[in-house]
């Protein structure tokens, strides 16, 4: 950090000035949309309808319309005939600014206002929803007269989404089959690759350097060129020992595999990285390769583990092709990718449904990401060498 | 106990030898120090005796037991890196009980043994530091003492420090001689470019030149008696003069002539014909300012820097741009530009043969025999 800022010090004011606005404006295309959607997923669904998110706070403008008391509810007042109330069942919590009372023009007159209608009959609202109805002769019928208003409703917040999100549509089954997916296909290829890596690194043996190139050519083998001879490979393999087609462990494999080669290409590269010394003097020490591995050179790569396990995390966490092609679509199996599009395809308008779900989904990747970017910058290697 | 043998060790990287065949035989309890330029294979040669690098030929004995194919941690020797290679993971404890884990030694024998360590090397108050928080001298204790408490029968030094400052490196220096001195039988071979530490710390030097061994013996018998001129130029500082001289009269004691002036220098020629070309040798800490006429050079003094204690003249004797140098004492009154006379004592001068081999002195040949 310190270097960082000490290098831009060292730059014009204009340079300075540019990085800072460049940055700001990356961290606004990031978190702008990202705040809409948690904004969004926590709204009242009317209210999403009827204002932005950004108006959230605002409160929002709905057209509403009522029906005052019929004709029993007059009283004779100064010899006019008088019907008096309020049209919220509970005034003051909310606000009209205007009312009509035809529906072509719902909002005629601004609140407070008297509005003359026929036979010398008048009509006034107030802002509180208080309304005075008064007329010359005496009112008939059992139904009363029809007012449209235009009420602003306070902001609401709510839960309810994702407790419909999460109880009723499915996601909640949904993120537990993505966790079931994407924690042992993080796990798995990081155990392989940890060992494979540090054998290509440090450990002499024939073939070693052909090994690695195999394994960088592999980094370039596209994952939907593979994808089907892999599914059919895997089915029979399958079939012969009675293992259905499509499985978990069928996913966790498939995800191994291409994770794999990016995992011990990063990883080599680290563990190349790590001083000679430290491993000739554990060898004087005693240990063996297998020694010096666990004791060494795994707790010293912990910070390449952990931005790999990010990587791999994400990657499989946002999957939807391999999840498709290697899992079924039943509820017990659909992972939250799969289960968001399906949901895009049937409740394609409930903005709050699909707000909500989007947003389950990417709280766990924000999870990972803020709980294991510090080891992305820390270098856990200072001090074991001169200016370590 | 722990004696040292090579017999012939070669090293190669496919065609590329860089060792030719080393001799050595080191007695135990003795403290030797591989000393050479860059690139003569001195940490090669240690790393070899190490187990860090294979034989490719010849023998290694470490206590009368050949230990070309033996592990490293099976040969009894603990090495201390140039880069410290401290684990940084690891507290200072953990540093110095790790290769007695691997070897499954029982915790009071651990503790036991890190503590005495650590009281040696004072550093007892920081057991439980990380490397990190130490400074550089305090890293190369922990270290020395991760090779202590394995208790190795020869302890490795490779460079062990050139990556601390001036004073420090002095201090430590120091502090290596105190520990060779309390643990007599151990045997020590130490890594070094720098003479200084060759020989304030060395019982035998071993110098090396692009992977051979030029000369071994004590200190003070390399400076005295070089065995040929790359011994010569390389122990000493600064570096001896050598000037081209000719072979006038051989014998005992041998006149040659040193441009245009006839010196006797009391070391036998004999067998070497008149008139062939050598090297003459001269320290410039032993030439002094001519009090008589027994004059060595003459010349007008080209530069002086002026140490404090003592000042080193540049001396043009008529060979452009290779003036000969004299480390004059700090208070000689000199000045630059003016005729300055040296001469020297007899017996501090040097003869080498055109093949740059030492003319041997008498004392030494009496030694050889």
């Amino acid at each position: 950090m310190s270097q960082a800022s000490g290098k831009s010090a060292g730059k014009s004011f204009l340079g300075r000035f540019g990085i800072h606005i460049a940055v700001f404006f990356f961290v606004a295309v990031w978190t702008i949309p990202t705040l809409g959607i948690l904004v969004s997923s926590l709204r009242d669904k009317d209210q999403i309808i009827a204002s932005g998110w950004w108006n959230s706070f605002a409160g929002s403008v709905q057209t509403e319309n009522g029906r005052l008391p019929p004709a029993s509810a007059q009283q004779e007042k100064d010899g006019k005939f008088v019907i008096e109330g309020n049209l919220f069942e509970q005034p003051g919590g909310r606000e009209i600014s205007a009312f009509g009372t035809r529906a072509v023009a719902p909002t005629e007159f601004p609140a407070g206002a008297v509005a003359e209608l026929k036979d010398g009959v008048t009509l006034r609202v107030n802002a509180d929803g208080g309304f005075v109805l008064a007329s010359p002769v005496a009112f008939e019928g059992d139904r009363g007269q029809r007012v449209y208003y235009a009420a602003t409703t306070p902001p609401r917040f709510t839960t309810e989404n994702y407790q419909s999100v999460l109880f009723s549509e499915g996601i909640g089954r949904s993120f537990i089959n993505s966790l079931t997916v994407t924690i042992p296909a993080t796990v798995i290829p990081i155990m392989i690759a940890a060992f494979a890596a540090y054998a290509l690194a440090w450990m002499r043996f024939p073939g070693r350097a052909l090994i690695i190139a195999v394994i960088i050519g592999l980094l370039v083998v596209p994952l939907q060129m593979a994808l089907i001879p892999l599914l059919q490979l895997y089915n029979g393999v399958g079939a012969f020992f009675g293992v259905p087609s499509k499985t978990y462990l069928g996913i966790w494999l498939a995800h191994t595999g291409f994770g794999l080669p990016f995992a011990i290409y990063l990883l080599r590269s680290y563990m190349a990285g790590l001083p000679r010394e430290l491993m000739e003097s554990a060898r004087i020490d005693g240990a063996s390769d297998f020694e010096i591995f666990i004791k060494i050179v795994l707790p010293l790569s912990f910070p390449v583990l952990a931005s790999f396990a990010i990587f791999q995390f994400l990657w499989v966490w946002n999957d939807l092709l391999v999840a498709m092609v290697f899992l079924g679509s039943s509820a017990d199996q659909l992972v939250l990718t799969g289960r968001l599009n399906a949901l895009l395809g049937s409740r394609g308008g409930d903005w709050e449904i699909l707000t909500t779900s989007a947003f389950v989904t990417i709280i766990v990747p924000l999870i990972v990401f803020f709980s294991l970017q510090r080891y992305f910058v820390r270098g856990l290697l200072a001090g074991s060498v001169k200016g370590g | 106990m722990a004696d040292l043998t090579l017999r012939n060790v070669k090293k190669a990287y496919g065609n590329l030898y860089t060792l030719h065949g080393i001799d050595l035989d080191i007695q135990s309890g003795e403290f030797i120090v591989f000393v050479g330029p860059s690139g003569c294979g001195k940490s090669t040669l240690l790393r070899t005796i190490a187990g860090l690098e294979e034989i490719t030929s010849g023998e290694l004995k470490i206590a009368g037991e050949v230990v070309n194919d033996v592990p490293p941690s099976k040969r009894g020797i603990a090495m201390v890196f140039q880069s410290y290679a401290l684990y940084p993971h690891m507290t200072v404890y953990d540093n110095m009980a790790f290769s007695m884990r691997i070897a499954r030694e029982s915790k009071a024998e651990i503790d036991k043994r890190v503590r005495n360590a650590a009281e040696i090397l004072q550093l007892t108050k920081m057991l439980d530091r990380l490397p990190k928080a130490m400074s550089g001298g305090q890293r190369q204790r922990v270290a020395i003492g991760r090779a202590i408490v394995r208790n190795p029968k020869v302890f490795l030094f490779d460079e062990p420090l050139s990556n601390l400052d001036a004073a420090l490196r002095v201090a430590t220096r120091i502090e290596i001689a105190k520990l060779k001195e309390s643990m007599p039988n151990t045997t020590m071979i130490y890594v070094t470019h720098d003479q200084v530490e060759a020989m304030t710390l060395a019982d035998r030097i071993v110098v090396l030149k692009e992977g051979r061994i030029e000369q071994v013996g004590s200190p003070m018998e390399l400076y005295k008696h070089p065995g040929n001129l790359f011994v010569a130029q390389f122990i000493g500082s600064p570096a001896m003069n050598i000037l081209p001289a000719t072979l006038s009269k051989p014998g005992m004691p041998t006149e040659v002539d040193v441009f245009g002036r006839k010196i006797a220098v009391p070391v036998s020629t004999s067998g070497a014909s008149a008139g062939s070309t050598i090297s003459f040798g001269v320290r410039p800490e032993d030439l002094s300012l001519a009090g008589g006429d027994n004059v060595l050079f003459e010349g007008a003094i080209d530069y002086i820097e002026q140490l404090g204690e003592v000042q080193l003249v540049y001396v043009d004797i008529g060979r452009p741009n290779e003036p000969i140098v004299a480390k004059l004492p700090g208070n000689a009154s000199v000045q630059r530009g003016s005729t300055i006379r040296l001469s020297a004592d007899a017996g501090d001068l040097h003869i080498f043969d055109d093949n740059g081999l030492s003319f041997a002195r008498p004392r030494e040949e009496a030694k050889a025999a």
